[in-house]
């Protein structure tokens, strides 16, 4: 589903925050990036919807390759979903207006279908009630459910997530992984960076650790937080496990 | 999201007498436009001044809201142009607003209305009073282009992420989520170049144009009544002016209730 080969970011041809990354994800596969910060996760993921231009590699996306100009990446990323570590809803419309805005002008739906597909949406992430409210009146759990219900909405193939629970409050991040976990379940293809390792543990099929923008360590989670192999890893459990 | 905060009006109970905290610059205001009417209505100079001057407001006006429209689309234009990715289109933008923003007003319209407009063969077409509304639009058009594009940087990158994510396009981003977001930043300072333009206009005198400042001067230097004269058109300005400014800050209160997320 996803195939990144050799995926290179170099940011002001000094800073290489991505080193020769190779990544493969199957369909219904979910992939957890780990590592410290700042060491070139949410850039990896953010290479694979072109938010970021790549310097050098490949990506193929969904069978079209990103890195071709003559690819048209409006059309690639309606199919792949993107939550946001700051939640990014529209603060100047409601729950319902940013849900339905590019059903309606990315899939041409109109005002009823978007309207009904918005209300599934919101039912699947638990807040139907909040239809009509405006961001800024929902808490931060509240938000990035209703931000991983404009992505669902659009039925994408795949879901990326940039460290969707960093930016909650503790009390908030069950409500949030919870969605996740579901969809996890319901086989959605899903790349995840997050610190949070019991939702790796929960729902990975594989662990990735990156650590100064190259792949250290990849392999099933259990192993991975059992028996690291390279010192980086051991280094990196020893300080979040406790 | 820095914008979620709306700010508390807080009603502190403060130990000032009445008088610290009433509005006197009003009534000196209210006092002088009393005492103009007053005068318009009752001194045969003033009315014959006010006469005299007040048929050019049709001109003024017309002015104004021309030179307002078309620096609007032009601001519009340029603001965006100076974000596009297109090295062409950013540099002209830039070019433009750099040497417009750099030069006054008063010798901008000489060179634009009396050199620039004759040499591109256009003065056939336009009358002197157009000439200087394009010299407007043009001036602040520049002016224009950097509130819009001030207005288009300060919504926070990542809600055109968002809307790209979604599979948006460039154009429908900026006309659906970035462009929405930047008014509440860009329709201020819109509003202090609307009342700007107008006073602006006074500058079309020099080319001739029968505004309300050149009918003044032409009224007082034929009857020796400067005083008159240039008091009546003040206090026209004036009028204008603060009918604006009152109608500027309900529009902004309008927008700020809007920003709580009351409709």
């Amino acid at each position: 589903m996803i195939s990144a080969r050799g995926l290179t970011k170099t940011f002001n041809k000094t800073i290489h925050a991505v080193k020769n990354v190779d990544l493969e994800v199957d369909a219904g596969e979910v992939v957890v990036i780990v590592g410290p910060s700042g060491s070139g996760k949410s850039t990896v993921l953010r290479c694979l919807n072109l938010l970021e231009i790549p310097t050098e590699g490949e990506v193929v996306v969904d069978g079209f390759d990103l890195t071709d100009p003559s690819t048209d990446i409006d059309s690639v990323r309606a199919e792949v979903g993107m939550v946001f570590q700051q939640f990014n809803l529209f603060p100047h419309l409601t729950v319902l207006e940013n849900i339905t805005l590019a059903l309606k002008k990315v899939r041409g739906k109109n005002k009823k279908e978007a309207s009904e597909i918005a209300m599934q949406q919101l039912t699947r992430v638990g807040i139907p009630e909040k239809v009509d409210s405006f961001p800024r009146q929902l808490s931060g759990g509240q938000q990035q459910r209703v931000a991983i219900a404009r992505s669902l909405a659009m039925e994408p193939k795949i879901m990326l997530f940039d460290e969707p629970t960093s930016a909650l409050d503790p009390e908030m991040v069950k409500e949030v992984l919870d969605v996740m976990l579901k969809l996890a379940a319901d086989g959605m293809t899903m790349v995840v960076v997050t610190h949070e390792m019991g939702f790796a543990k929960a729902a990975a099929d594989r662990l990735v650790f990156i650590d100064e923008g190259e792949i250290v360590e990849v392999g099933l989670p259990e192993e991975i937080f059992n028996n690291p192999t390279h010192q980086r890893t051991k280094d990196f459990f020893n300080k979040i496990l406790y | 999201m820095a914008d979620n905060k709306a700010p508390k009006k807080r009603r502190v109970r403060d130990s000032r007498p009445w008088w610290d905290t009433f509005p006197w610059w009003g009534v000196i205001v209210l006092v002088l436009i009393g005492w103009m009417a007053w005068q318009i209505s009752f001194n045969s100079n003033y009315e014959l001044a006010w006469d005299r001057i007040w048929p050019g407001l049709r001109v003024t006006i017309r002015a104004t809201f021309q030179s307002f429209g078309i620096a609007l689309v032009l601001g519009l234009l340029v603001g965006m142009g100076q974000l596009s990715k297109n090295v062409f289109f950013r540099n002209i933008a830039r070019t433009y607003v750099e040497i417009i923003r750099g030069i006054p007003i008063l010798p901008l319209i000489f060179v634009v209305a009396l050199i620039l407009i004759p040499l591109l063969e256009l003065d056939k077409f336009l009358n002197f009073e157009m000439r200087a509304t394009v010299t407007l639009s043009v001036i602040y058009g520049a002016y224009m282009a950097e509130i819009f594009r001030g207005g288009i940087q300060s919504v926070p990158p990542g809600q055109s992420e968002a809307g790209r994510s979604l599979g948006l396009s460039r154009r429908q981003t900026m006309n659906s989520v970035v462009l929405p977001q930047a008014m509440r930043a860009i329709i201020p300072p819109l509003g202090n170049d609307f009342i700007a333009i107008l006073k602006d206009t006074s500058l079309l005198s020099v080319l001739g144009v029968l505004e309300i400042t050149q009918r003044a001067r032409q009224f007082s230097a034929s009857t020796f009544k400067f005083r008159e004269g240039y008091f009546v058109v003040a206090f026209i300005y004036l009028l204008l002016t603060l009918s604006l400014s009152v109608l500027l800050s309900v529009l902004e209160r309008r927008m700020t209730r809007d920003r709580k997320g009351e409709r």
